[in-house]
């Protein structure tokens, strides 16, 4: 076991990754010398040299529409966008063409393109920083999307991304980027399959859906409700496509309330799919209607209001009242 | 009453591109891009400083195989235009004018050589041995992509234009890193290092403005990348002529990125095979990029969905079928007694038998099964693609025995 930040751990994985795999080479804008805006890819073009840590031209279809062709050539690429708001430029590339090649070549074809990109808001940026659209990739067959929330996770999540034959997006907390944790390079353990949902706090009255930057804002939220007498199990999804409905069933199932809260807006986002699925699954378990906690529906706001524009202890506990209280 | 307004898209007469060309040169302080050309219109084969070694390697046989293609992709693409009439293809894109900038270029690849095409690049595809049945599927909807790009190293076709062309040049980098491999693991040295490679990647004159030519060019050319842009100028973009995408010659812009760019007569096939090997192989000994810009033109609609009637002047396509690839090159072969009547009767009779196995193709493909597109979602195990089959399998299975019981009432 070692203790490091979600950073350290993606850097490790991404290291690991290269030790391991000839074929695999790191793709983005100031990944080389700077080591990435945030210092994940640091010292890895030292080690590996300019063929595998690319620094690539400023274009992210560039980028994703380049690693397809270095993927159909048998490369394994991760590529690397800057900031969440910047990935527009490649949306294109990832629905129309990444999601659908093997599709398309009747499984001829396989694209393993893994795209990281940090995610969520909190830090106090300026306009595109802040932003979480997994559910506009979420929508898109043929990708899948995980998000780390805890730094053992972030070191196996992105070697797992780059083994999977299909191409993955990696969301990363970014504000959790410096959130310390215990690593288990030697064993993934409990982080075997990186699609599956983990409950990360056990209880018996409500389930509390959270991943990526708010699992622990929800932790924190259970701790406080505990208080209260009310026991919150607490499940970190990890894998937004596919999306594990069998651990939320069988949580629902034993405490009959059900919240989902994320960053992203409530309006069409990944707590209403949850909410319609269990409405289905588990419909005469649930106690109250599932209620979603998330963004509002504008575009993300400016940073000295986003404050209340985030889900935080308090509006997660708002919403466990109102399950309650139902 | 003509429509007067139209510009012309006339590269010898009196035409906009004249004026195009005039601008590009007050614009660029020096000569617009001159049009590499052999074989002319008349069918005499003049000479050229560079491209003229080129063709001289090519021999009678070579010479007649180029009309033969031409001649069986143009049979191909009136089949094909007739199948869709039928009702039997759901829209084809046919390639009539273009079967030099095609046959030209495909021909000058090597099997070792990666293609990224349009979808309109028949005419390559049958250079590369493509199976043309199986290319007609996804026209007929049974297939988004109806053969194994592996078997040709002939990708599928990409309908978002342009978005195939940053795939060429990641492609074009994965070769790179393969020889740098190869080279470190001394394989050249030992004699058994592959036959070195290249990456052709087409798109038209309207794709040209797509953002995604613009970032592949940067990137090619940053990384060196041995990929060859084949540009088919045919100066329609359905409905909108060149002069809206581009106000300088299309392969000028190439200087702009760092690397050659050549334009020439798309519809003389000598030319283009010439300046085509010339480029794949300045792209394979590590030279890097070059875009060429064949000038060529679209003599039928865009699509069988298409009216060009509405947006252009017969005139202007009769112009340009007094260029045609195959005319000229066939008074070449007949001047100089490299074919005779029997061979052109041979190559109309491979034609109909070409048109004769693709229709009975058609008429006799098989119907696709939604099972397969669960199944080609993702390569690994999905829990919501295995819930939904599943739900659809018990779905289906209520409707077993319906068809039968409504046979029997009626």
């Amino acid at each position: 076991m070692t203790t490091m930040t979600i950073a350290k751990a993606i850097n490790e994985g991404l290291r690991a990754t290269l030790s391991n795999n000839p074929k695999s080479l790191l793709m983005g804008e100031d990944i080389g010398p700077l080591g990435g805006v945030y210092r994940v890819t640091d010292g890895l073009i030292a080690e590996f040299g300019a063929d595998r840590v690319v620094d690539t031209p400023l274009a992210e279809s560039g980028i994703v529409g380049t690693a397809i062709g270095l993927a159909l050539r048998g490369y394994l690429p991760v590529c690397e966008i800057q900031f969440d708001g910047f990935v527009f430029p490649g949306f294109n590339q990832i629905t129309t063409q990444l999601a659908k090649m093997h599709s398309r070549s009747n499984g001829n074809l396989t694209v393993p393109v893994v795209i990281r990109i940090p995610y969520g808001g909190g830090i106090g940026s300026i306009e595109h920083h802040s932003e979480s659209p997994e559910a506009l990739f979420a929508h898109t067959a043929g990708l899948r999307i995980i998000t780390p929330s805890n730094a053992h996770d972030a070191y196996w999540m992105i070697q797992q991304a780059v083994d999977c034959q299909d191409p993955v997006i990696v969301f990363e907390p970014k504000r959790r980027y410096w959130l310390k944790g215990e690593v288990d390079t030697e064993a993934a353990g409990l982080a075997e399959d990186p699609f599956k949902a983990h409950v990360v706090r056990e209880g018996t009255d409500a389930t509390a859906v959270v991943y990526g930057p708010l699992v622990p804002v929800a932790l924190a939220a259970a701790n406080a409700a505990a208080e209260d007498g009310r026991s919150v199990e607490v499940i970190d999804l990890r894998s937004i496509s596919p999306i594990d409905f069998d651990t939320i069933e069988a949580s629902v199932k034993k405490t009959g309330r059900l919240i989902v809260a994320h960053e992203a807006p409530t309006f069409g986002g990944i707590g209403g799919e949850i909410a319609a699925r269990i409405s289905e699954r588990a419909f005469h378990s649930l106690e109250a209607p599932v209620i979603r906690v998330g963004g509002f529906h504008m575009p993300y706001p400016v940073a000295k209001v986003e404050e209340d524009y985030l889900p935080d202890i308090d509006r997660i506990l708002e919403a466990l009242d109102r399950t309650f209280t139902y | 009453m003509g429509a007067t307004h139209l510009p012309s898209t006339e590269f010898d007469g009196t035409g906009l591109d004249d004026q195009l060309e005039a601008e590009a040169e007050a614009v660029l302080g020096e000569p617009a891009a001159e049009m590499v050309q052999l074989l002319g219109p008349d069918g005499t084969l003049g000479t050229d400083s560079v491209f003229s070694e080129y063709a001289e390697r090519l021999d009678a046989e070579k010479l007649r195989g180029f009309y033969a293609d031409m001649a069986a992709i143009r049979r191909f693409d009136q089949e094909a235009t007739a199948l869709q009439r039928q009702g039997q293809l759901a829209l084809w894109v046919p390639l009539t004018g273009q079967e030099a900038a095609q046959i030209g270029s495909g021909r000058a690849s090597q099997p070792q050589d990666y293609i990224f095409p349009t979808y309109r690049e028949h005419g390559v595809a049958l250079t590369r041995n493509v199976d043309l049945a199986e290319l007609l599927r996804q026209f007929r909807g049974i297939s988004n992509g109806g053969w194994n790009p592996k078997d040709t190293n002939f990708h599928l076709y990409t309908l978002v234009l342009a978005a195939q062309t940053p795939h060429a040049v990641g492609y074009a980098m994965g070769i790179q890193r393969d020889q740098r491999l190869a080279e470190a693991n001394g394989l050249a040295e030992s004699g058994t290092a592959e036959p070195k490679a290249a990456v052709m990647v087409y798109f038209g004159d309207g794709a040209s403005s797509e953002g995604d030519v613009h970032e592949s060019m940067v990137f090619a050319s940053s990384y060196n990348a041995p990929v060859v842009f084949f540009c088919q100028n045919n100066h329609w973009a359905i409905s909108v002529p060149t002069a809206v995408q581009t106000r300088i010659p299309l392969s000028n812009r190439a200087k702009g990125y760092g690397f050659p760019g050549i334009r020439v007569d798309g519809n003389d096939v000598i030319a283009v095979h010439a300046v085509t090997e010339w480029a794949l192989e300045h792209a394979r000994q590590g030279n890097g990029p070059v875009l060429i810009e064949a000038f060529t033109y679209r003599v039928g609609a865009h699509t069988t969905a298409d009216d060009p009637t509405k947006y252009r002047e017969s005139s202007e396509e009769a112009l340009w079928r007094a260029k045609d690839p195959l005319e000229r090159l066939e008074k070449y072969l007949r001047t100089e007694g490299m074919a005779d009547d029997a061979f052109f009767e041979q190559v109309a009779a491979d034609g109909n038998e070409l048109a004769a196995y693709i229709r009975k193709s058609t008429y006799e493909s098989d119907t696709p099964d939604i099972r397969t597109a669960f199944a080609n979602t993702y390569v690994e195990a999905h829990p919501l693609v295995a819930e939904e089959l599943a739900w659809f399998e018990e779905y289906s299975a209520g409707f077993a025995g319906e068809d039968a019981a409504e046979g029997a009432g009626n």
